[in-house]
């Protein structure tokens, strides 16, 4: 509810002392390399914080991971490989974005099957609506619904009535 | 005394809200209209009590008063008057008595301007809002009390949480409630209609400015959040898809789809029965919301409240009011007649299609936050979802939205022209089109998403220009006549136009802050030189100076821009005695649209200390966007149809008045 305000604290308590994200020791010679760590980072958990990335995190924890992703690209490591190593270690949890498998089938194809499920619930219903008639059947006025109109009408013919008047 | 006073009022406030969740019930029952009309009396007297409940736990915040362990907790006499204020709902219990205040404001506000509403529609209305008050009450009185003594009262306080002690607290919390309460309105009036069986489009236009009001608060209260978190974390993130935030995002998304929907209904007096569902749905977020943060579900080890009791109380409340309005909405849902029929291709159609788009980024959202917690308890899996997941199912929805956006607003009501509107909408395809090959061009390769996602915001807002210039006669008819035809224009009309050209706005400012900030991560020693993006930042020098509660390094920065001397940026690091923890408080350049960044790390031995600078291209436009978006709406709400248009009943009271 107060979004930042737990992830404030989070932070805070995480952060005593206080560092940003990335150090400027940590950060790799090769720029090629530096941007691949990035990336890298960006999708890696810090598993002490509150769904923060270790790009993001202040947590000495996440520089732990940082210098770590940096460690296994220097030793020539393909991001995949930098992953599986990790995910190896530390379980899935580390993925912010988790893996196309069993346990994520869910996850990942709700959104389209509600999108694909309910365009087509939609064009049926449509279609069943324009192939049954060209209106739907209206039920007509209760005898009470039949006087209020009575009285709305007459209400409206006299007050037109007296604004010629005036 | 002030403690007591507040705490007693607040039980007389359960009091009345339990008059007020079963006498007026009684009374449309019987058709008594004495009785129905005790809903009004109670709605305002329950308003007073909890607005003194609410100002006593305030005077005992600005006296200092540490005899009470709420102010105990979160305050100290050192700190400065307007955070003593805002300190009252920088915690759980006042948070809360916040929630119920703005909650009996919105109950007191249909009591007093609902004077047109069916007698016993408005009985009823204010009779769900008592039951929810009612549930929230007994939350606080039991499990979050705020005016709680403490025996042996200490000299001092521990103080507000550094981070909070800040502008941002007093803004966006207020905003925020008022979305999420606000869309209790929609909620108890969908209730009010299914417990009485009767929906008509008079309802829609009853229900829609309160949706109005709550949504323009909610979207600024997001937005507001996003820009404190930017400028307080210290590392210009917005946006992190936080369970926390995607709380807040869910209700917005369901309000959205909500908006869209009672405009259909009011117009066409079709979608009744999605309409309904849709603020039962939008409101229950809001509730889903409140539990997910207050009961500390999402963290077990760093969210405020991570007491069970509270965590179940409120997860009863959630069993209760969600699965009773969806049980309720199944029984009687089928009684309520379909209303009026509408081609595919028509601005029934395309409010069909935006609901459906909505609903879906909403499920995925939804999903996205719930499923983690499913898997660890259901299946003993521990998994993140985080930002890089959202980007790649969330985006896409939206996208497809975004592109949709500007057809909405110019197909007809009923049965639409596509091929008509796609060429009047030509221009405005034909800018986004030149935009996406202008930025290609500029940034030579790279990502082709950028220039596409930039052409794309350029495409909506152009498209509600080209709305408004259709609308006007603009370019083919004299000016004069242009002119008395904008002012002739409803303002709902220049809202939707606002509202939408919004969209575009904050889409081109995410792209381009996400795409093309340059950062700049090192440590300087005083007269270092930082080059980013063109400016020139030489650190002048370390200063230290004594705060009201706080100690703070500042670094003075002298910025240039080829040669030029711009000003000085002053970044500081903030530590707070009483808490031991400290705050980084950047500084911000503002260029046009575009912000300079500069934040501070650690200080070392050696008198240098890390700086994190970023320049953010753009970045205004991400706040801008909702900025424009909630002016559209206030502008929507200030149209005649909605203020004194306003459906008068056919009573026969009514037939006694005057005619003119």
């Amino acid at each position: 509810m107060r979004r930042m305000m737990v992830a404030f604290i989070a932070l805070m308590l995480l952060a005593l002392p206080a560092a940003h994200a990335v150090l400027p020791d940590e950060i790799m010679s090769d720029p090629a390399k530096e941007a691949r760590a990035r990336e890298l980072s960006r999708e890696l958990r810090c598993m002490v914080c509150q769904n923060q990335s270790i790009d993001d995190s202040d947590a000495p924890l996440a520089r732990d991971l940082r210098l770590l992703v940096r460690e296994r690209i220097a030793a020539g490591d393909s991001n995949a490989q930098v992953l599986d190593f990790l995910v190896a270690r530390y379980g899935e949890f580390v993925l912010l974005k988790p893996r196309f498998e069993r346990q994520t089938l869910l996850l990942w194809l709700l959104g389209p099957l509600l999108l694909i499920g309910g365009g087509l619930a939609l064009w049926l219903q449509i279609r069943r609506r324009s192939r049954s008639g060209v209106d739907v059947p209206t039920s007509p006025l209760t005898p009470d619904e039949e006087a209020r109109l009575a009285a709305l009408m007459s209400d409206d013919t006299k007050s037109s009535e007296l604004r010629k008047a005036t | 005394m002030i403690a007591e006073s507040g705490h007693y009022a607040l039980v007389l406030a359960l009091g009345l809200a339990l008059i007020q969740s079963t006498v007026p019930l009684i009374g449309a029952r019987l058709g008594d209209v004495a009785l129905m009309n005790v809903a009004r009396s109670t709605a305002l007297a329950q308003l007073l009590f909890v607005g003194a409940s609410f100002v006593a736990l305030v005077m005992l915040h600005v006296n200092s008063d540490f005899s009470v362990a709420n102010v105990y907790e979160n305050s100290h006499s050192m700190k400065p008057l307007l955070y003593k204020i805002t300190g009252v709902w920088g915690n759980h219990e006042g948070s809360m008595l916040l929630w119920v205040s703005i909650l009996a404001l919105f109950g007191g506000l249909v009591a007093s301007f609902g004077n047109n509403l069916p007698l016993s529609l408005r009985a009823h209305v204010l009779a769900v809002q008592a039951w929810i008050a009612s549930a929230f009450y007994l939350f606080i009185l039991v499990t979050s009390n705020p005016f709680l003594r403490i025996a042996n009262p200490p000299i001092e306080g521990r103080d507000l949480n550094p981070v909070l002690q800040d502008i941002g607290l007093a803004v966006h919390p207020p905003m925020l409630y008022l979305g999420y309460v606000g869309f209790s309105i929609s909620f108890s009036f969908a209730i009010a209609a299914l417990m009485e069986g009767r929906i008509d489009a008079a309802w829609a236009r009853w229900v829609r400015p309160w949706t109005l009001v709550a949504w323009i608060f909610l979207t600024l209260g997001i937005a507001m959040g996003s820009y404190w978190a930017y400028y307080e974390l210290g590392w210009g993130g917005w946006w992190f898809w936080d369970p926390v935030e995607n709380a807040s995002l869910m209700p917005w998304l369901a309000g959205t789809a909500l908006l869209h929907s009672a405009l259909v209904m009011e117009k066409r007096n079709a979608l009744k029965v999605w309409t309904i569902l849709l603020s039962i749905l939008t409101f229950s977020l809001s509730l889903l919301g409140t539990f997910l943060v207050r009961s500390g579900v999402i963290t077990s080890v760093h969210a405020f409240a991570t007491d069970p009791t509270r965590g179940v109380f409120i997860l009863l409340i959630l069993c209760l009011f969600i699965g009773g309005s969806l049980a309720l909405f199944a029984g009687r849902a089928t009684s309520l007649k379909q209303g009026g029929l509408f081609a595919p291709i028509s601005r029934e159609g395309a409010l069909v299609l935006n609901n459906l788009l909505l609903t879906v980024a909403c499920a995925v959202v939804l999903f996205g936050t719930l499923y983690p917690l499913a898997m660890e308890m259901l299946a003993d899996f521990k998994m993140s979802v985080g930002a890089p997941f959202y980007n790649l199912t969330f985006a896409p929805l939206f996208a497809m939205l975004l592109l949709a956006v500007p057809f909405g607003p110019m197909l007809a009501w009923k049965r639409g022209d596509l091929l008509g509107v796609t060429q009047r909408l030509l221009a405005a395809g034909v800018a986004g089109l030149v935009v996406i090959a202008i930025t290609w061009a500029w940034v030579r390769g790279g990502s082709a998403l950028a220039p596409l996602a930039i052409g794309l915001g350029v495409f909506v807002i152009a498209g509600a220009v080209t709305d408004i210039v259709e609308r006007t006669g603009l370019v083919r008819l004299p000016f004069a006549t242009v002119l008395h035809r904008a002012r002739g224009l409803p303002r709902s009309a220049w809202g939707t136009a606002f509202a939408h050209a919004g969209l575009g706005v904050a889409l081109i400012g995410i792209v381009c802050e996400t795409t093309w900030n340059s950062e700049y991560i090192a440590t300087m020693k005083p007269n270092d030189i930082a080059h980013v993006a063109g400016y020139d930042l030489k650190l002048d020098g370390l200063l230290q100076r004594q705060g009201p509660n706080y100690r703070e390094m500042i670094a003075e920065f002298k910025i240039s821009r080829d040669g030029e001397a711009l000003t000085v940026m002053a970044p500081s690091k903030r530590s707070f005695t009483t808490r031991g923890s400290s705050t980084t408080e950047a500084a911000l350049l503002t260029r046009g649209a575009s912000q300079l960044y500069v934040s501070l790390g650690d200080a070392t031995a050696e008198g240098a200390i890390a700086v994190r600078i970023y320049y953010k291209p753009m970045v205004l436009l991400i706040w801008w966007g909702p900025v424009l978006m909630a002016f559209g709406g206030v502008l929507s709400l200030s149209d005649r149809r909605l203020r004194v248009g306003a459906p008068k009943p056919a009573r026969a009271k009514q037939r006694l008045q005057p005619a003119e």
